[in-house]
């Protein structure tokens, strides 16, 4: 069964779309003109990209990042659509003794650095991702340096 | 017929059975513009495999900003990318503002896109002295860096400095423009919109450099977008999308300018659109200038903001010289951000180095590398 694919979804179509294909995984948290901030639960975020690579036409992964809430990891995903300007940000909150999460480089080949990027900075796994080595900071480094716990000089 | 030739060579299997060798450029090569490695395999003159290495300029940008003051940043922001400056800290402030929820002076917003404009200006330039030296036209690179000059010196006149400009603040701009300004501005757009004609008729009007570039580096809109490729760079392979048109900030729906896209996938598509992009950006300086005067003398070009950021999470994005750069904030209620990220363009387009030089010959590498525009320090950061 092939999916009906949008080319232009509108903000109010994307928030009804995701809601609907994956209720209850899913969850849009804020929405305003030409941006779609959502909520994921983190097993099922390769489907919901390939879902929004795939039929709702966001060619382009403008950024993937992490960030330290210290009790939590965030991964914050940030796609686009070259047709409408729209941006969909999604949010996937991983635990702090398990930080893992699949690789979404296999569906934008453009992800692939920013995953490595936040793999060196934060300590994040990305299952399935082609090349996890380091890429900014030199490969002897054995911490995280963006991590909340690694202090900067004149903060220890 | 030039992508025809490249074309056969992909196909054509070597015909002397002879070991691949890689071949290190950089990080300190006449090629590399700035420090960074291209790791090339060679298989006689063809490159089959390469592997780009950054993070010599790492400096750790993102995590000393958690440690400073929001108005710290602006100055630190400056220093992300010399050629184009303005751009960083305007998008820096238009995140912090719209974390604060406030809105600029129309005043602020025009001189800010007039300021990027003529930074996208200075950056071009820096881009086509860099092309003449990787292509050995020494003499694009003397007139670029001298046309560039008298976009410096717009620089000095708005805020006395050349490259490090420091101009744009959380709430608007840190000084209003005068007279003499708006009369120097106009008269070096209307000197330049011709003198540009002299550089582009030394590479157009010679069949060596076009021939260079034309038909290698070749990418399909599809995979274009797919590795993420943003700016002049996206736009040369048929990607229809300008964050300046199609996702709108400050006033640039406000004014009227065309964004220029070439099917052609190629090295001389990428050149092209750059040099339209040069008519445009003079096209816009010269309408904002006009925009200012009409808002006048005694309006307000600055608002008070306050030094504390409620907390939660901003996300903007901006038309960089170079492609799609973007900033998300997450603030925790103090006065220094909790987390400041940067999207800078060229770390994800020089990513996509190996499909970008696989298949060419190793002569034509700095030629498809300069399209891509490399500036290290935003890749780094």
């Amino acid at each position: 069964m092939t999916e009906e694919t949008y080319q232009k979804p509108s903000v109010r179509e994307i928030q009804e779309l995701l809601e609907k294909k994956f209720s209850g995984k899913v969850r849009v948290t804020g929405t305003e003109e030409r941006r779609v901030c959502a909520n994921v639960d983190r097993d099922c975020i390769h489907d919901v990209c390939a879902y929004i690579h795939g039929s709702l036409t966001f060619e382009h992964a403008t950024s993937v990042m992490g960030n330290d809430m210290i009790d939590h990891m965030e991964v914050i995903y940030h796609l686009s659509n070259y047709f409408n300007g729209v941006i969909v940000e999604l949010t996937a909150e991983l635990p702090a003794d398990d930080l893992r999460i699949w690789s979404v480089a296999d569906i934008w080949a453009g992800a692939n650095w920013h995953e490595r990027e936040t793999y060196e900075l934060f300590g994040i796994i990305f299952d399935g991702h082609p090349k996890l080595k380091r890429l900014l900071t030199p490969d002897t480094y054995e911490f995280y340096p963006f991590r909340k716990s690694y202090k900067l000089r004149g903060k220890e | 017929m030039m992508s025809k030739d490249v074309a056969d060579i992909k196909s054509e299997a070597s015909p002397i059975d002879t070991d691949k060798m890689w071949v290190i450029m950089g990080p300190q090569h006449p090629f590399s513009h700035g420090l960074w490695t291209l790791k090339a395999q060679l298989d006689g003159e063809i490159v089959t495999d390469a592997e780009p290495i950054i993070g010599y300029l790492h400096r750790g940008w993102e995590k000393e900003c958690e440690n400073r003051t929001y108005p710290k940043i602006i100055p630190m922001a400056d220093r992300l990318c010399y050629a184009a400056s303005m751009t960083y800290t305007h998008l820096y402030c238009m995140t912090v503002e719209k974390a604060l929820g406030i809105d600029v002076p129309d005043k602020a917003k025009y001189m800010r896109i007039m300021a990027d404009e003529v930074c996208r200006i200075q950056s071009h330039l820096m881009w086509l002295a860099a092309v003449g030296t990787d292509l050995g036209n020494l003499t694009v690179f003397l007139w670029a860096m001298r046309e560039r000059e008298f976009f410096m010196d717009i620089n000095v006149r708005l805020c006395g400095a050349r490259m490090t400009t420091n101009f744009p603040r959380i709430g608007g701009v840190r000084n209003d423009v005068d007279e003499e300004f708006m009369m120097y501005a106009a008269r070096c757009v209307d000197r330049f919109e011709k003198a540009v004609w002299d550089i582009i008729s030394l590479i157009d009007d010679s069949s060596t450099f076009v021939s260079r570039m034309r038909g290698t580096g070749y990418l399909t809109r599809e995979a274009c977008a797919n590795l993420g490729i943003t700016g002049p760079a996206m736009r040369g392979t048929g990607v229809d999308f300008d964050i300046r048109r199609d996702d709108p900030y400050d006033n640039y729906d406000k004014v009227d300018f065309d964004v220029p896209v070439l099917k052609d996938g190629d090295s001389y598509a990428r050149y092209m659109v750059r040099i339209e992009e040069l008519f445009q950006s003079c096209k816009i300086i010269k309408q904002t200038l006009q925009k200012i005067k009409a808002i006048g003398k005694n309006a307000p070009y600055r608002f008070k903001v306050p030094s504390k950021v409620p907390a939660g999470r901003a996300f903007t994005r901006l038309e960089d010289p170079r492609g799609e750069s973007a900033m998300y904030l997450v603030s925790d209620g103090t006065d220094k951000p909790y987390r400041l990220k940067v999207r800078s363009p060229i770390f994800v387009n020089v990513s996509a180095s190996k499909p970008l030089v696989q298949g060419s010959r190793i002569a034509d590498v700095p030629v498809i590398m300069a399209m891509i525009d490399m500036c290290l320090g935003e890749t780094d950061r």
